[in-house]
């Protein structure tokens, strides 16, 4: 178990002039034991960022460090580390045991303590029976759980999932979800988990690096990103349906800046008899609730509703009033919370 | 096909059996002809039974105790030659393909390009092409007559290096990640990783390049003089030296079964590979 330490991390493609830049100088230090999740759309740079604390790429610039010790020149074995890829990047040819025993074998463990690492890996997830199996007689989520085993048995400093929760079905994801943090509860080893789905981010996080176009947005926990979201692309991008933000917002009736983007999310637009006027578009029926989609004038909104209210017709007008206590606002130009 | 009339499963079964007849009954007269005696296959028409002799022809081909004025070496020898020859053929050829390969695909060094396609290049130089200057080579060195001279000069493949990097580019990058977080550097790798999962396809090639080698003859012509360190289809060719009427035909077809014997069996070996490696599907 150790802390990590991101020291303003820089990646480079290339060299000279036409050097493409992904990451521009992310920082944060990760607690010993915490469960950091990296989110961020496809391409935001957060696998990269991953694979550069593996080792698996190069530091353009920065540094890193597990337990104090600055690993930028070490390999990916020397870092006392251990990664679950997206595709479970399982040896084919290899049974269950031997997965997970690979790494031992190279590290010249004894046999005798190679397998009681592997017994209990496979106890704690559940994979006693399969022990000789071939990974293809396997499923999806068991073969997660080989993974999540092989990482296991190395006994790391750090954990580190690269979308382990990506190639499983939605209840297997779900399922999975909580087995990792039975894990974590169970172990307490410093994780670092890559995810584009924020629902992982909020589930999984003790806090999460919110990423976007290789830079980090926000670093907090679930309920600060959620709550007091620190940029527009933040606040859009945690919770579903996401955050509505006006550019023509009635600003000075609610005590806001003139000119600043107006942020409320779509369950805090209460439907009253009077307020602003919005004119239903587009309803979807969730089942627990209701998504109104709406339009102000030139804004668009949405508005959810739970299913206990009585539903407005396609093409009426409603009235929302906002909750003034969560109202956010937003620079227009820089994006940044105000 | 679509429609099963009878009628076009009629053609379609004597066209079937045609063909099978146009292959396998010249085999056949082989066989026959090994049983019996030179003057009995001389008769006409030659007898289509099996004869008695059957033992005995093998023997005297098998250890050279006819007098014929063709060449009396023991096919025994012979085989043994030629058995040599296709295994390291076969065998050298697998190993620096899979090495090469490896270099190619999973290392980045200077002229990496120019490499492989100095190896694609050798694809227009096989043997027939490259026949004089390999001789003046081979003989300067003093390996005429010997098991080296006869398989280094073929000892490398073009063909092979490229199935096998083909190959090297399917396996997943992830797999080569997670055997370095594993601490395994690249021979490990590619011991313990990268040739299992190559399984298949070096059976394939192996049968293949085995049978290349065994059937080598323009090259064992040239770089071999001496009568026991021909390979056996060499053999069969000096044993017709003397002319049709003086040719022992029936130790001549003895020597023919035997020279199929072992390709045949490579093949039927190595087929329960293949199968067994397209049926496990991968992840």
């Amino acid at each position: 178990m150790a802390a990590i330490s991101l020291r303003n991390i820089i990646k480079r493609y290339g060299t000279g002039p036409k050097a493409n830049q992904v990451i521009h100088g992310v920082s944060a230090e990760v607690a010993d034991g915490e469960f950091v999740v990296i989110v961020g759309p496809s391409g935001c740079g957060k696998s990269t960022l991953l694979r550069m604390v593996a080792g698996l790429e190069e530091i353009s610039d920065g540094e890193i460090a597990i337990g104090g010790r600055v690993v930028n020149d070490l390999e990916p074995a020397e870092r006392d580390i251990a990664m679950v890829f997206q595709n479970y990047a399982l040896y084919p040819h290899m049974s269950v045991f031997d997965n997970m025993a690979y790494g031992l074998k190279i590290a010249r463990v004894p046999l005798p303590e190679i397998k009681q690492r592997v017994d209990k890996a496979a106890s704690i997830l559940e994979l006693g029976p399969y022990l000789q199996r071939k990974p293809r007689e396997m499923s999806g989520g068991q073969r997660q759980r080989v993974a999540m085993g092989r990482a296991i048995v190395r006994q790391p400093q750090v954990f580190l999932f690269d979308e382990p929760l990506s190639n499983l079905d939605a209840k297997l994801r779900v399922q999975t979800r909580l087995e990792i943090q039975k894990l974590h509860r169970e172990l307490g080893i410093t994780s670092l988990f890559v995810t584009h789905d924020q629902v992982e981010a909020m589930t999984l996080a003790q806090r999460m690096i919110v990423m976007n176009a290789g830079r980090m947005e926000q670093f907090g926990t679930p309920e600060e990103v959620y709550a007091r979201p620190a940029t527009t692309f933040v606040a859009s991008f945690m919770g579903a349906p996401p955050m509505n933000l006006l550019k023509n917002g009635p600003n000075a009736a609610l005590g806001g800046p003139s000119g600043a983007l107006l942020g409320i999310r779509p369950e805090h637009l209460e439907i009253t008899s009077d307020g602003w006027a919005l004119q239903v578009e587009t309803m979807e029926m969730l089942g627990a609730e209701r998504l109104l989609y709406c339009r102000m004038g030139a804004e668009e909104l949405i508005v959810r509703t739970h299913e206990g209210q009585a539903a407005p017709a396609v093409g009426s007008t409603i009235h929302v009033t906002p909750r003034v206590d969560r109202l956010h606002w937003f620079d227009t130009t820089t994006g940044h919370r105000l | 096909m679509v429609e099963r009339s009878p009628k076009l499963d009629f053609l379609a079964h004597v066209i079937l059996i045609l063909g099978v007849v146009v292959i396998a009954f010249p085999l056949y007269v082989a066989i026959v002809a090994s049983t019996h005696t030179a003057a009995e296959i001389f008769q006409s028409p030659m007898p289509m039974l099996p004869g008695p002799h059957l033992v005995q022809n093998y023997r005297e081909a098998l250890l050279g105790t006819g007098n014929a004025m063709g060449s009396n070496a023991p096919v025994a020898r012979m085989m043994f030659v030629s058995l040599v020859m296709a295994l390291t053929i076969a065998i050298g050829k697998i190993v620096i393909s899979l090495l090469s390969a490896f270099a190619v695909v999973y290392f980045r060094f200077p002229f990496r390009m120019l490499c492989f396609w100095a190896i694609f290049v050798t694809l227009m130089l096989p043997v027939e092409v490259r026949v004089g200057p390999t001789y003046h080579v081979v003989a300067s060195l003093g390996l005429i007559n010997t098991f080296a001279g006869m398989t280094i000069p073929l000892i490398a493949s073009a063909t092979a290096t490229f199935l096998f990097r083909q190959f090297f580019l399917t396996v997943p990058e992830e797999l080569v990640e997670a055997a370095r977080m594993d601490g395994a550097g690249p021979m490990r790798f590619f011991w313990d990783i990268l040739v299992p999962l190559s399984s298949t396809s070096i059976a394939a090639l192996f049968v293949i390049q085995f049978i290349y080698g065994w059937t080598q003859y323009l090259w064992p012509l040239i770089a071999t003089t001496s009568d026991n360190m021909y390979p056996i289809v060499i053999g069969i060719r000096y044993m017709m030296a003397g002319g049709e009427s003086l040719t022992p035909w029936n130790l001549v077809m003895a020597t023919a079964m035997l020279a199929m014997i072992p390709p045949a069996l490579v093949v039927i070996l190595m087929q329960k590979w293949f199968v067994k490696g397209l049926v496990d599907t991968e992840k």
